[in-house]
């Protein structure tokens, strides 16, 4: 091989190397962080090892904030995405099957329509909600965060591009010709051939949902509030960041790293858990933010 | 019947998507209930902080899109390069897996690499000329390091997308493209680039909507520097402001509707122009 060209592939080798680096050292750091006190978190060298009293320490610190408020967070936040993931499949999947399958009035413009509010960054949408269900009293009331977390037009596409795909019209019709019903052909025989889309449409509805700050912000404060936005009141408990803060309670940075880890830890398994899924390519379009 | 399959999601669309988009559009209008013509736009864009929002917002979206499409597409052919399907699988899974840590979450994890004092790479932010956290997040630096926040969460999706993309160019034209003598610089800037146009506009175009709502960091940030970080940094912060500390809905509602029609009038363009809609 001749120099010029050993030198190009060695170039590429190093840049690729080195946003691997980029990439992951941020999350090895977050793993080690809280198993430091915040002596060894602020002198000791970055990747070293705390112990295992540091690690206990700080989940007592953490835990023990405001009598365990962050279980409270955490469980807003199991609560809101699941109940809108169930919410979200039980609308998306027939949406989905209908615009792909089945012919109705107002089946075009149904689909450009969602094809233009799915390419809308959900941010958009917060203020103009925010404003409608305060109209209707409806803030500070957990379903002002379920019902929006559960309109998902990109399921909706998901599901029609898999249905006009993956499955024919023939197959339904096959059906429909020995008698059952539309109900009977969507339960029966389309739906067990959905699996794959519905886990997809799972995953984006949940990861995204979990990690929605904005929305949950304007909504639900407090108490109610989901750890995305519990997180980033602590970090006003934090002295390092906050030294004017009188607050009475304080988190130190190793409890504060723990609580970021616990905020991911969900999303970060389901990541770990669809590797495979998640870097062949089928999750194109997926990273709408 | 397919009527009855849709008419929940229907529903919804209606009351999340259609329904506040009229209703900003009626506060925006209004004041009071009664009709001021464009009085809130006016107020609004007139604000002191207006300009220099749009401006916080534009340059960080000159900074975030052009390293975006750079090494995206850069990384995206590097690891299709790579001939072993172990450590591609594995490069690509290591790019990809900060997107778990979207929103607050990853605002927070970067709070801790930007401060020198704890730091995992101290040293380099020290030869950059940052002795401490508010000196990191000085305003003049602020839209590269919301660029390397937004890169280091977002741009693993996008690289696996283009990776696939780039799998599915037929091996016949990657053959002869070999046989015609061109080597993998040429073959990606003459084959495999133009062939990933598509991809690459439909990223630029959902990342240039999505960067226009700035929001959660720069208000983690702000948060957490002791207003180092303005308050109404975004315009997406201001509209917030409008509503929350200043209990005006009809402003809130004018700016939300401005940063709605770039949204809405990018993906319109990419729906009916760049051929989205053909797959029915």
């Amino acid at each position: 091989m001749d120099p010029g060209r050993w030198l190009g592939r060695a170039l590429i080798w190093v840049v690729m190397a080195a946003f691997v680096v980029f990439f992951a050292l941020p999350i090895v750091w977050l793993l080690l962080a809280p198993t430091k006190t915040l002596r060894q978190l602020l002198l000791d060298g970055p990747f070293t090892v705390g112990s295992f009293d540091g690690l206990l320490q700080n989940w007592m610190d953490l835990t023990s904030y405001q009598n365990g408020l962050i279980w409270t967070w955490l469980g807003n936040s199991a609560m809101y995405s699941g109940l809108a993931l169930i919410v979200t499949l039980a609308i998306s999947i027939p949406a989905g099957y209908a615009l792909a399958l089945t012919d109705f009035r107002g089946r075009r413009t149904l689909l450009a329509t969602t094809l233009v509010v799915m390419l809308i960054p959900n941010t958009a949408l917060v203020l103009p909600i925010f404003l409608e269900l305060s109209a209707v009293r409806l803030v500070g009331s957990p379903l002002s965060v379920i019902l929006p977390f559960s309109f998902f037009p990109f399921g909706v596409y998901l599901t029609y591009i898999y249905f006009s795909t993956a499955v024919s019209r023939d197959l339904l019709d096959a059906a429909r010709i020995d008698g059952a019903s539309e109900l009977r052909v969507f339960t029966r025989v389309a739906m067990p051939l959905a699996t794959p889309v519905i886990a997809l449409v799972g995953f984006f509805s949940f990861t995204g949902n979990w990690n929605n700050y904005f929305l949950p912000f304007v909504m639900v404060p407090g108490r109610k509030a989901p750890i995305q936005v519990g997180l980033a009141e602590l970090l006003s408990n934090v002295p390092q960041f906050n030294p004017t803060n009188a607050a009475s309670t304080t988190i130190d940075l190793p409890a504060l790293a723990l609580g970021t880890l616990f905020s991911v830890a969900p999303v970060l398994i389901i990541f770990l858990f669809s590797q495979r899924f998640l870097v062949t390519g089928m999750t194109a379009g997926g990273t709408k933010e | 019947m397919g009527v009855a399959f849709v008419t929940p999601y229907t529903l919804f669309l209606l009351a999340f998507g259609a329904l506040p988009t009229l209703y900003a559009i009626y506060l925006a209008f209004t004041k009071n209930n009664a009709f001021v013509g464009l009085d809130n736009f006016v107020r609004v864009v007139q604000d002191y902080r207006f300009m220099p929002a749009v401006g916080h917002v534009g340059l960080y979206l000159i900074v975030w899109l052009i390293s975006l499409i750079v090494l995206v597409v850069l990384l995206a052919l590097a690891v299709h390069g790579v001939r072993s399907r172990r450590l591609s699988t594995s490069v690509r899974f290591i790019y990809y897996i900060p997107g778990a840590l979207a929103g607050a979450s990853s605002v927070l994890l970067w709070l801790f690499v930007l401060d020198p004092s704890v730091s995992p790479v101290s040293g380099l932010l020290n030869l950059l000329g940052s002795d401490s956290f508010v000196n990191t997040i000085q305003i003049d630096r602020l839209p590269v390091v919301l660029a390397i926040i937004a890169f280091w969460t977002g741009a693993g999706g996008w690289i696996v997308i283009m990776y696939g993309a780039l799998n599915n160019i037929p091996n016949e034209v990657m053959e002869a493209a070999r046989i015609d003598g061109a080597g993998p610089i040429k073959t990606a800037l003459f084959v495999q680039i133009p062939l990933l146009r598509k991809w690459i506009s439909y990223m630029v175009i959902l990342s240039l909507a999505a960067g226009t709502q700035l929001f959660v960091e720069p208000r983690v940030l702000s948060q957490a520097s002791r207003g180092v970080v303005p308050q109404d940094y975004s315009l997406n912060q201001l509209a917030f402001l409008f509503a929350f500390k200043q209990n005006d809905f009809n402003g809130s509602a004018a700016i939300s509707l401005l940063l709605l029609v770039v949204a809405l009038g990018l993906s319109v363009f990419f729906v009916f122009r760049g051929g989205l809609f053909e797959r029915d």
